[in-house]
Parts: C-alpha cells; sequence; structure tokens
C-alpha cells in the first residue's frame, strides 16, 4: 500500500503509461486499425471499448487511438517517440501503487497483444527499456517542483520493483505547462512478460 | 469521470467572470438533477446543447461492429442526456471562438482540455469553433469552468439559438476591406449571447461578418445574418456601413441570402439584428425543424414583406444603450504589431519557398505578412497549440484567428521574420505549406464521430490529402488553387456547395451490399463570399472519389481556356459531358469477390447495417425497385441539364417528376396497384411510408418526405430560377433517401 501521507499530498489518479516502441521510424498504423476494432468486437472483460480515433495524419500526435469508457488505448507519437499508451479516464480506489500498477499492466498487455498480432507482422515491439507515466489531471498533479518531491518516492519505489532491482534512471518533464511526466529508463532491456510479471 | 472536477470552481473562483461561473453553477446542478430523475431527458439535451455539450455517433447505446449491432453496456444503464442519448456516451464540446480570435493563453488552456478531457486533439471547425471529442458529460463543468477563466465561453454553441458570430480573419489586415470589421462582429455576439430575444428559435441562426464582397473569408451569402462592411461618403466625410444580408444557408437545399439593407450604419446593426431575431422567434417554423431556419420563413414570406416585419419590429424596441456605445471604440479599434515591418528574404531552402507562396499573405500593412497554420483535417495537438502560443508569443502580440478552412493565422508577421518563423513551424509539425490549395480540404466529422453521418468524410480527405499532397507541385497550376471540400451528409457542414469539387455522403446498393458513395457536387463558388452554389452530378462509390478527382483536375488542366475558372470550366463542360466523364466509377466492381468499395476509407468493417454472407453476393439480381430508382435518377439529372440550359418550368416539372418515379417505386414495393395519376402516388406513399415511419431516416426523420408533399403542393405553380434550383435539391435528397429507404427493406438487419 502507499504512503497514507503521500497520498494526501499528490493522489495519482488518471494515470497514464507508455511504453517506448523499437525500431519505430517507418512504423505503419493503418494496419492498427482492423485490429483495434478486433478488440472492440470481443469486448475484453471489466472494461467498455467504444470506438476509433485514427490521427495518423497529425505530425508528432496521438496516432490511432482506442476509446474506452473506463481508458483509452493508443498507439501514440507525442513528442515523436512511439510507444503503447494506456490512458486511464476513469478513477480508481486504493492507493496510488495500486494505480500505477493498474496502468502499468493494462499497457503491458495491450502491448503483448499488439506484439503477438499476427496482422501487424511483429512490427510493434517495446524497446525494453523506456517507460513514461503521466498523470492527466494537472489540478491533482501539476508539474512542478512540489508534486515531483511528494511522488518521487513512489515512482522509485515502483521503478524498483519493475525493473527488479536493476539499475534505472528516473527523469521529469521540465515544461510546467505540460502535464506531470516521470520517464523511467532501466539500465537493462526487459521484455513485455517480465514486466508483467514483475507487477505479480 | 476526472476526480479533480469537485475542485475546479474552487480553484477558479475569483478568476472566471462572475456571470459564466454562475451559469456553470446552474449547468451542474441541471445535471445532478438529472441524475436524480428530476429534469426530463429532453429538456437536459435542449440545455446541455446551449452549452456547447453535442451527441456523438454510437450514443444510442449501440454501434455496428461490422458484423453485428452490439449493445453497448455503459455503466449508467439506462440513464440518458437526452432521448436516445446515453449518459455515459462519450460526446462532443463545441467551444465558441466570436471572430475565431484567440490569445497564445487561450492556446495553451484549450491544448490543456484537450489532454485530459479529450483524445489530446482539438479540431477547428467550419465555423471558427474549436470542438473537442469524448469528453464525458459529468467533465464538461470543468471544462467550462477553465474555458471561463480564459474568457472563453460554450454558450450557445449548439442549440436552437446564435451560433458563433464569425468574421473574415483577414479583417483588420486584409488589403481589399472596406474597413476592420471585428470590433462590429464581436460587439455583435456578446449583444446576442444570452439575449432575451433569441431564446425562442425554431432552429439555429448563425451571423458572419465580411469586410469586403470579393473574396469567401466571410461567407456572408450562405449565413443566416451576413453583414458586408462598406462606406460610402456622406457630407463630405467617409461613413461606414454593413451591406447585410439575411436568409442564406447551406444545409440539405442550400440557399442565396437575400440582401436586406445596402447599408446599415454601424449604430443600427444590433438593433436590427434584435428586429430579426423577433421576428424569427415570433413567426418562424417550431415544429417542423426541416422548415425552421430563417431562409424558410423568409423564402415563404418574400424578403420584401420580411423586411417590412423587421423594421416595424424596430420601431418598437426599447432603446438599449448597448447599441452604440462600442461604436466609437470599434471606429478606432486597430490591432498592433509586436515586431517591426521587415523585408521578406530573397532566399531559402525548396520547403521555405513552397512554403511562402501558399501560406503567407500580404498585409495591407507594408513590411507584414499573415501566415496561414495549415491543420491537416482542422485538427491540432496539444503540444502543438503550446508551441503555437510561444510562436505567437515570440512573433506577434498574439493575433491569432481560426479560420473558416480550418486553420489558424497568425497575423502581424514581419516579413523579415519569415525564416525564423518557418523554423519554429517545421519544428513542431505545422510548417506544411498548401493554404487554401486543393491539397487543404475541408471536412467535417463525418461517421468518424457524427451520428448524422453517411460516409467517412474525414477518411476520404485524408486519403484525398495524402494523394494530393505528394504531387501538389507538380500539379498544374490552376490545379493547385482549387477547392475541395467534403461532407459526411447532405447537411454541409463540410461546405460542399461553396467547393470548386464537392463531396457529400450518401449509401447506394451494390450487388445486394450497402455501399457507401458521395454525390459529386460540381462548379460551386468559395470566392465572393460563396456566392453560388454547385450541381450534384452523379454519385460514385467512396473508393471511387480520388479517380473523379484525378479525372476532373485532368481535363480541366488539358482543356481550360484562358482565364477560365473551375465553375466556368464546369458549366461549358455541362452535365451530360461530366456525366459521361464519370459514370463508369459509379459501376459495382468488375470483380464480385473484389470487397474494396463495400467498406469506407479508414474503417475497415464492412459498411452498413448488413450481416450477409460473401455466398449471397449474386449480386447482378437488379430488382424493378432499383431499376426505378435509377431511372428517378435519370430523370432528375434532365432537370439538372434542363436548368442549366435556361428551361426553368421544365426542370421544375421534370424534378418533381422524378420524386413521383422514385416514391412509386417504393410503393411497388408493397402494391402494383398504382398508376401514374400523382395524386394517388403521394397518397399511396404517406399511407405505406410516411405514415408508417418505414421512410423515415433515423436521425432526419420524415424531412425528405415533406419535400414530396410540398412539391405537390406546389406543382400547379410556375416555377423561377430559384424554386427550380431548390426543387432540383430536394429531389436529390429525396431520391437519396429512397434509396435509404429500400436498402433498409431490402436487406435483413441482424441484431
Amino acid at each position: 500500500m502507499g504512503n497514507p501521507v503521500m497520498q494526501q499530498q499528490t493522489e495519482l489518479q488518471h494515470v497514464n503509461v507508455k511504453l517506448i516502441l523499437q525500431n519505430h521510424a517507418d512504423a505503419d498504423l493503418e494496419p492498427l486499425i482492423p485490429v483495434f476494432h478486433q478488440w472492440i468486437q470481443d469486448q475484453p472483460p471489466g472494461e467498455l471499448l467504444l470506438d476509433i480515433a485514427d490521427y495518423q495524419h497529425v505530425p508528432a500526435g496521438p496516432g490511432v487511438v482506442l476509446i474506452g469508457h473506463e481508458g483509452d488505448y493508443s498507439v501514440d507519437n507525442t513528442d515523436n517517440r512511439l510507444g503503447v499508451r494506456y490512458n486511464r479516464k476513469a478513477p480508481l480506489d486504493g492507493s496510488n501503487e495500486d494505480r500505477l500498477k493498474q496502468a502499468a499492466r493494462a499497457a503491458l498487455t495491450a502491448c503483448r497483444r499488439l506484439e503477438e498480432e499476427p496482422r501487424l507482422g511483429g512490427k510493434l515491439r517495446f524497446g525494453g527499456q523506456e517507460i513514461e507515466i503521466f498523470i492527466n489531471d494537472r489540478l491533482l498533479a501539476p508539474n512542478s517542483d512540489a508534486t515531483r518531491e511528494a511522488a518521487d518516492s513512489e515512482f522509485r519505489a515502483f521503478a524498483r520493483k519493475l525493473f527488479r532491482g536493476t539499475d534505472y534512471s528516473v527523469t521529469y518533464e521540465s515544461d510546467p505547462r505540460k502535464l506531470f511526466k516521470v520517464f523511467l529508463k532501466s539500465a537493462q532491456p526487459f521484455s513485455v512478460a517480465a514486466l508483467l510479471e514483475s507487477l505479480g | 469521470m476526472k476526480v479533480s472536477n469537485a475542485n475546479w470552481a474552487e480553484k477558479l473562483a475569483g478568476k472566471m467572470p462572475e456571470h459564466l461561473a454562475r451559469e456553470i453553477d446552474i449547468f451542474e446542478t441541471e445535471l445532478t438533477l438529472r441524475k436524480q430523475g428530476k429534469v426530463d431527458e429532453r429538456v437536459i439535451a435542449e440545455t446541455r446543447l446551449r452549452r456547447g455539450v453535442y451527441g456523438q455517433r454510437y450514443d444510442n447505446g449501440q454501434r455496428h461492429n461490422g458484423k453485428a449491432v452490439q449493445s453497448v453496456a455503459y455503466p449508467s444503464g439506462s440513464l440518458t442526456k437526452g432521448p436516445n442519448t446515453m449518459w455515459d456516451a462519450p460526446g462532443m464540446q463545441r467551444i465558441k471562438i466570436p471572430a475565431g480570435g484567440l490569445d497564445a493563453g487561450q492556446l495553451e488552456t484549450l491544448a490543456d482540455l484537450a489532454e485530459e478531457y479529450s483524445d489530446g486533439i482539438a479540431h477547428v471547425t467550419t465555423r471558427q469553433d474549436f470542438q473537442l471529442h469524448y469528453v464525458h458529460i459529468e467533465d464538461t463543468p470543468s471544462l467550462m469552468r477553465r474555458l471561463a477563466a480564459a474568457q472563453i465561453t460554450t454558450r450557445e454553441a449548439c442549440g436552437n439559438s446564435v451560433r458563433n458570430v464569425t468574421a473574415c480573419p483577414y479583417a483588420g489586415v486584409c488589403p481589399d476591406q472596406a474597413f476592420d470589421v471585428t470590433p462590429y462582429s464581436k460587439a455583435m455576439s456578446k449583444f446576442l449571447l444570452g439575449h432575451p430575444d433569441c431564446q425562442n428559435f425554431g432552429r439555429k441562426f448563425k451571423p458572419s461578418f465580411s469586410g469586403c464582397s470579393q473574396h469567401a473569408c466571410g461567407l456572408a451569402s450562405m449565413h443566416d445574418l451576413g453583414l458586408i462592411g462598406v462606406t460610402r461618403i456622406e457630407d463630405g466625410k467617409e461613413k461606414r456601413g454593413f451591406e447585410t444580408y439575411v436568409g442564406g444557408g447551406l444545409g440539405a437545399v442550400p440557399y442565396q441570402a437575400k440582401l436586406f439593407d445596402a447599408f446599415v450604419p454601424p449604430e443600427e446593426i444590433l438593433p436590427l439584428a434584435q428586429s430579426i431575431a423577433r421576428v424569427f422567434a415570433a413567426r418562424g417554423e417550431k415544429k417542423n425543424r426541416s422548415r425552421a431556419r430563417i431562409k424558410f420563413l423568409i423564402q415563404d414570406l418574400g424578403i420584401e414583406k420580411f423586411r417590412e416585419l423587421v423594421l416595424e419590429e424596430r420601431k418598437t424596441l426599447p432603446h438599449d444603450p448597448r447599441w452604440t456605445e462600442f461604436v466609437a471604440e470599434a471606429e478606432t479599434f486597430e490591432e498592433t504589431p509586436l515586431r517591426p515591418a521587415g523585408k521578406a528574404p530573397l532566399l531559402g531552402t525548396e520547403a521555405f519557398q513552397r512554403w511562402v507562396k501558399t501560406n503567407t499573405r500580404a498585409q495591407r500593412q507594408e513590411g507584414y505578412v499573415v501566415v496561414t497554420i495549415t491543420l491537416p483535417l482542422g485538427d491540432i495537438t496539444a503540444n502543438q497549440l503550446r508551441s503555437l502560443a510561444d510562436i505567437a508569443r515570440r512573433f506577434t502580440n498574439e493575433t491569432i484567428r481560426a479560420t473558416v478552412e480550418q486553420n489558424i493565422v497568425l497575423r502581424w508577421i514581419s516579413q523579415a521574420d519569415l525564416t525564423e518563423m518557418h523554423k519554429a513551424l517545421d519544428a513542431v509539425g505545422l510548417a506544411d505549406p498548401g493554404a487554401g490549395t486543393i491539397v487543404d480540404v475541408v471536412t467535417c466529422p463525418g461517421t468518424d464521430t457524427c451520428k448524422l453521418g453517411i460516409s467517412s468524410s474525414r477518411g476520404l480527405s485524408a486519403e484525398l490529402r495524402k494523394r494530393l499532397g505528394e504531387k501538389s507541385f507538380q500539379l498544374d497550376e490552376s490545379v493547385q488553387g482549387l477547392h475541395i471540400k467534403v461532407s459526411g451528409c447532405f447537411n454541409s457542414c463540410g461546405q460542399h456547395h461553396v467547393a470548386d469539387m464537392g463531396f457529400y455522403g450518401v449509401s447506394r446498393k451494390m450487388s445486394g451490399y450497402a455501399v457507401p458513395h458521395f454525390q459529386v457536387v460540381l462548379g460551386g463558388e468559395w470566392e465572393q463570399n460563396g456566392q453560388s452554389y454547385g450541381l450534384p452530378v452523379i454519385a460514385v462509390p467512396s473508393k471511387n472519389i480520388p479517380e473523379v478527382v484525378s479525372r476532373l483536375t485532368g481535363r480541366y488542366a488539358a482543356s481550360r481556356r484562358q482565364g477560365e475558372s473551375f465553375k466556368d470550366f464546369i458549366k461549358r463542360t455541362g452535365k451530360v459531358e461530366l456525366k459521361r466523364m464519370l459514370e463508369d466509377l459509379a459501376r459495382p466492381p468488375a470483380d464480385p469477390s473484389d470487397r474494396t468499395y463495400f467498406s469506407d476509407w479508414g474503417d475497415p468493417r464492412e459498411y452498413g447495417l448488413l450481416d450477409m454472407g460473401v455466398g449471397e453476393c449474386a449480386g447482378e439480381v437488379i430488382s424493378p425497385v432499383e431499376f426505378d430508382l435509377m431511372a428517378a435518377e435519370r430523370e432528375l439529372f434532365e432537370a439538372q441539364v434542363a436548368w442549366e440550359g435556361g428551361q426553368v418550368e421544365q426542370a421544375g416539372v421534370t424534378a418533381y417528376q422524378s420524386m413521383l418515379r422514385a416514391a412509386k417505386a417504393l410503393v411497388k414495393i408493397e402494391t402494383q396497384s398504382v398508376s401514374d395519376d400523382p395524386g394517388q402516388i403521394v397518397r399511396e406513399f404517406r399511407a405505406r411510408f410516411y405514415d408508417t415511419q418505414k421512410f423515415f431516416d433515423p436521425f432526419a426523420g420524415g424531412k425528405f418526405a415533406q419535400y414530396l408533399f410540398t412539391a405537390q403542393e406546389k406543382s400547379s405553380e410556375p416555377a423561377t430560377q430559384d424554386s427550380a434550383r431548390y426543387l432540383i435539391d430536394e429531389a436529390q435528397l429525396f431520391i437519396d433517401a429512397a434509396h435509404s429507404c429500400y436498402n433498409r427493406i431490402a436487406t435483413p438487419v441482424s441484431a
């Protein structure tokens, strides 16, 4: 469970997790659209998937987004960093650690499905080292020194667990106008399966 | 949905204008009452619409997944936010931007909201609004509070109200303007917002301002109220005024605005607008939504009678000091530059030169240009909005405008800064060239998010943009300057009527399957404030539209006469030849196993509500109904040709006959006992298809059947050029609806 004092200071809701993909320069997102349609047809348990928004025409944009009620999935190219992203929209009970885990698990599970999807031909593959975590609510978590100080230990604890005690770095988004964002980078690569296992 | 929703009111206390803060508190309470079942769903629907909170596709709790209709089990169960509109379904938030004017801080606010409440994209509309999609209704009060703190309101962005007051984005800097109309448009926007005389309309009301008559920027001809700045000399002094038009509008059947007054002085524009609003509220249609826009009232009354009523109303208005208190300030209003004027660089990369050619426009003030930021499909990311705010602060006094071509312009750019500005824009993906050219395709949301969408306008536009962009600078110079505009349905949100090449979504059957099509509308005019509208030529499957564009532009480039506009080329070529040029593209695919046509651009689902196996595609069997509908299309085509040839009476009669033929085709599904007598056809059609609602479109209801009934009522009246033209458009819509009706009847819908 998270530190109750910390929760009072910074409640980490609406957690986003983005897994940075490898070899993204020539990535074609068009084949993703029928795959996401399939996901809507299948409707995974516990969540409601609704629609697809295609923003491939926008440079460094959200890419292709699978809109859900509880959360969105996307292959997102914001900041020209292509990644599988999960955007938790609905509030979640529990501790900050619980919410970080939930979002990370959702992103990793989606990434695994995409890696295994034959229609994508193995072209979307997690790079193994870089993960962005951000809080999509400026009132809960303004991108400030105070938020950083309040949440830093929680992110480090989360990274230790996720990367199984191997070396990692933690850096933060510096533009105060942007969302509060943490860049985690492990010293060694991990597979999606290994990271899922780390989450327990 | 956001955990922080409970806290924004307190956080922003004192930062929001008091009246906006109060309105949003009330709206939030109304949402709470609806959740408690204390407000009727129809009331909450209009309430939210008047706050710009719109529905989106699939909000009725159903979605066709390409194989079957899926129920969407929203967590709030049966709670609705309007008739047949589920509470939890994502919706669209429209944000009013009067005259399209923004400052840098407002761009940053829009960026934050796009990220936190939407999908990271802000969308610029064809009326200088912004829209955010996939927004949960419970987030809207917070979203509105944050906008209010940035001096933006969403009030009356939708609903039966005065919509965004638009204005030429070049007002104040355009070399051809009479004067800067910006302060007048803003005064009208402020005056009419929430005005008691504007709360009882049967439909929406859209005003627009333009600084000149020759350019398209204000589109006065297609607005409910269009004001064009003009000057005249009185007592040796130049006096400002407005050439004022009323009753224009696109929609399913486009109407050209009529001249109300050639010169309305500034101090009279607000009381005149108020008087028009009163007459519209008192006399406009309220029950039949398809006849409720002011254009129909003016058509029914005639412009002279309408003018008389408005001027009578004007005499009764109690004086309001707001009518004139803005005028003195408006006379002296002037934006200022941040940087000194300069000279344009002579050298630059090829990309820079292309961008300068298409995306900069000289201002009336020497040494300055307006720079257009081309937004693909009107979309801009949150990060781009923030970067644009930085760029605006660096080079200008935050003189930013959204345009009706779904772009953003920065005004007062010193020509000496162009190289640096291009670099700054390029670094964030905002330096695409091609503004206002054939590549800069305008589109409504269509089937992506709009409940009324029939075909994928955004999918088609993205494809056209991609294909044309690859070769745009190799295209013939005459072709580069053409305008393409796409609407997902007949409602014209993409403004297809005023494009050189316009397209609107329709559905047709091929080989037993519904196939997404676009009706090809050619020869509209964007310049002269959108002064003339194109005419439909032929419906072509969506997947063939790029080839339509290729053929038409190729023919135009090859056979264009010296100085001939596309509109004139279309007129000279004539409908018969144009149809002959394109008719092979309207045929079903030669290979029946080719499934390409049966899905739309950007959407791999099989189009429509079909669940028929491939084996049943024994498609070459054409029913008598389909033959009859085809014959109706042919007759309508003949009507168009007659109209084009000046045979107005013949055009009207033939258009009416085409409607009768389509109606009879449907009647014959149920009974063969129907003669050619118009009275019997209409009676049978009404009893079998209208009263039973079989003909009803899920969203337009019986609107198109009304066109037939009205045509019959007026069939003995002599046709005028205008009335024949309207009848042709209405006949097209009626026949399109007959196709859709037949598709629904002939095709079993899976559940």
